[in-house]
């Protein structure tokens, strides 16, 4: 059980409205992403649910139960620090027996959940060892399992795998996933990476300074996104904005169109340019392309290989179907 | 420091400073060894001859050596538990954010800037005095008979005397151990249901573990050669109830003097104290590795 409401939440440190009182439903079950830039507050919505800071104004609801003024540890939730937080002098198996340990659980019931913790995650071969001694991804794995033997309502990660290398981030997202198909708990991750928040959602919640900008299913979010700053901030690589004339032709303030909407040909097309750099990835190739006519510099993806260097001449010429169109005020025009 | 040349040239140069400091410990050193086995009496001049291990033996054997072996445990003991759990909950006080912090922060740190002589003479003449001190005045004020600290309880005294000067030592390096326990972690240990104090004894005492092995280690090899404050207080009286080792080695060579006596004394000083390193390094010293 694990169906999260929020009702006018805000929070002010001293002056500063960091969120204005906004609304948020997370269904029981649900895998929730807060993405945004730095500083969007997204981090503070998930202390905030977390109990970890106090609410300024509005309501918190667990299960249909006010939490607005319960105790972390009372809320029934877990959560997953960036830094992991683990207790450098405890061996693994008692950081994750830690809770249980502060909850009176009888031993018998904590060694079978350990057990069953540390078997889900791998964690057997190293029960005994301390964190010191742990990789960066096995020592992730032991927070999770800390989290997990709580049998919480909700699982709340703060930005779990930024201190990951690339390889490990990608091997972990998908545990994580795998880890919430089996479990079928609620879990709000918090991340600025969009293509976490892609990857994993069912849902991403898009934060902009404490307000949310939209609320949707990832391909929702990309097919449709509700205004610029969302059309810019999913995706990767970013859409193309175009403002000025080209956009005037449409009847509107910016038209944006995806990398991956525009097609390329060395003899004719839709905008004349030249290619600045080309990031060839093997499976994709990116052209930064310039000197288009229009006022921005043009970022075009195509599939496989593709030979073209750097000063050559192309012809880009946009797919009219998936070009979004947005209004003086930012804002989609359908 | 990587050719041959570099490193001579290295040694060359730090030679002297390293000559002088080994002279500086070597020749008072030897001599003290020395003198130890002569008997040597400044009120018996003349020929001073060898004696051999007399002069320990009468140190040794002396009544007042036992008192005095258990007054510095004492002493040590009673200061390093004083202070490290005051100097824990205090640390625990001045890391809350609270207004004027960094004038408090100083304040407490002030007393360690006090000469060990001013300190003690102001707790013996303003504070314990039993006609004129403050506690005695406290004392009358709610009715009751002064209280004469330093003959009465004179090492009770001079424990609390030097553990108001170390307080702030231990107070300082315990709060900045405190602020570098990450406050995720404690977040962390407040979400799996630990309430405040267990916190602190699941948390922050074990975090505290390493700055407490320095704090003691330190403290320890000041304390044991506390001289200054029973000098000034109690000359290490009434009889030998305040008389430390320290003190025992002074009254020996300079009130009887007998530099022979005295050169034992420190002799066996010396030794209890390496005594007392080695079980604290074996103790504690773990600590430190990890």
């Amino acid at each position: 059980m694990g169906r999260i409401t929020l009702d006018k939440v805000a929070k002010r440190f001293g002056e500063v409205e960091v969120i204005p009182p906004l609304d948020l439903t997370i269904e029981d079950g649900e895998f929730v992403v807060f993405v945004g830039p730095s500083g969007c507050g997204k981090s503070t919505l998930l202390r905030l649910i977390a109990g970890l800071e106090d609410v300024s104004g509005g309501e918190i609801r667990i299960d249909g139960q006010n939490a607005t003024e319960m105790p972390p540890a009372k809320r029934g939730l877990a959560m997953v620090f960036q830094s992991y937080a683990l207790y450098p002098h405890m061996t693994v198996r008692k950081n994750i027996a830690f809770p249980l340990k502060m909850a009176g659980m009888p031993e018998e019931e904590q060694k079978r959940r350990i057990d069953n913790a540390a078997k889900i995650l791998n964690l057997t071969d190293y029960i005994d060892r301390r964190p010191g001694q742990l990789s960066g991804g096995q020592r992730q794995r032991v927070a999770i399992g800390r989290a997990i033997v709580r049998e919480p309502a909700a699982f709340l990660f703060d930005e779990p795998l930024s201190n990951l290398d690339a390889a490990l981030r990608v091997g972990m997202r998908l545990e994580i996933t795998e880890l919430h198909s089996r479990l079928k708990t609620t879990m709000i991750y918090v991340t600025h990476d969009q293509v976490e928040a892609m990857t994993m959602a069912d849902k991403i919640v898009v934060l902009r300074a404490g307000h949310i900008e939209q609320v949707g299913s990832p391909l929702e979010l990309y097919r449709t996104p509700r205004n610029v700053f969302v059309a810019g901030f999913i995706g990767s690589p970013k859409m193309n904005l175009i403002e000025g004339g080209e956009a005037g032709k449409h009847g509107c303030k910016t038209i944006g169109i995806r990398p991956e909407h525009i097609s390329v040909s060395p003899t004719e097309g839709m905008w004349k340019g030249r290619v600045g750099v080309s990031e060839h990835l093997g499976s994709d190739t990116f052209f930064y392309v310039h000197e288009t006519g229009l006022r921005e510099d043009m970022t075009v993806r195509v599939s496989g290989e593709v030979e073209m260097k750097s000063g050559d001449t192309v012809y880009l010429t946009p797919d009219m179907d998936k070009l979004h169109r947005f209004d003086d005020a930012g804002l989609r025009l359908s | 420091m990587s050719t041959q040349h570099s490193r001579s040239a290295a040694r060359l140069m730090i030679s002297p400073s390293v000559i002088l400091l080994l002279a500086w410990m070597i020749i008072p050193l030897s001599l003290t060894l020395y003198f130890s086995f002569l008997r040597y009496n400044l009120l018996m001049p003349g020929a001073n001859p060898f004696v051999g291990f007399e002069n320990y033996t009468y140190f040794l054997t002396d009544p007042a050596f036992f008192t005095a072996l258990t007054n510095t445990l004492l002493l040590v003991g009673g200061v390093l538990v004083i202070t490290i759990i005051g100097g824990v909950l205090l640390a625990l006080l001045l890391d809350q954010p609270m207004w004027g912090q960094g004038i408090v922060r100083i304040l407490v740190i002030a007393p360690f800037f006090v000469m060990p002589t001013v300190s003690a003479l102001v707790w013996k003449n303003m504070f314990m005095n039993p006609v004129n001190g403050l506690f005695a005045y406290m004392a009358k004020a709610v009715g009751l008979q002064p209280f004469d600290f330093l003959a009465v309880a004179p090492l009770a005294s001079i424990i609390v005397i030097v553990s108001w000067q170390w307080l702030p030592f231990a107070t300082l390096i315990l709060l900045t151990a405190m602020q570098s326990l990450d406050s995720e972690r404690l977040e962390a240990a407040e979400m799996d249901g630990a309430g405040p104090f267990a916190r602190f004894f699941y948390m922050v005492v074990p975090h505290l573990s390493r700055a407490i092995t320095v704090v003691i280690l330190i403290q320890t090899i000041f304390l044991l050669s506390i001289f200054a404050e029973i000098l000034v207080t109690t000359n290490g009286g009434p009889g030998n109830a305040s008389t430390n080792l320290t003190y025992l080695v002074y009254a020996q060579s300079l009130l009887q003097f007998d530099v022979g006596g005295g050169s034992a004394g420190g002799v066996v000083a010396i030794i209890l104290a390496n005594i007392v390193a080695i079980f604290l390094m074996r103790m504690i010293g773990k600590n430190l590795d990890a």
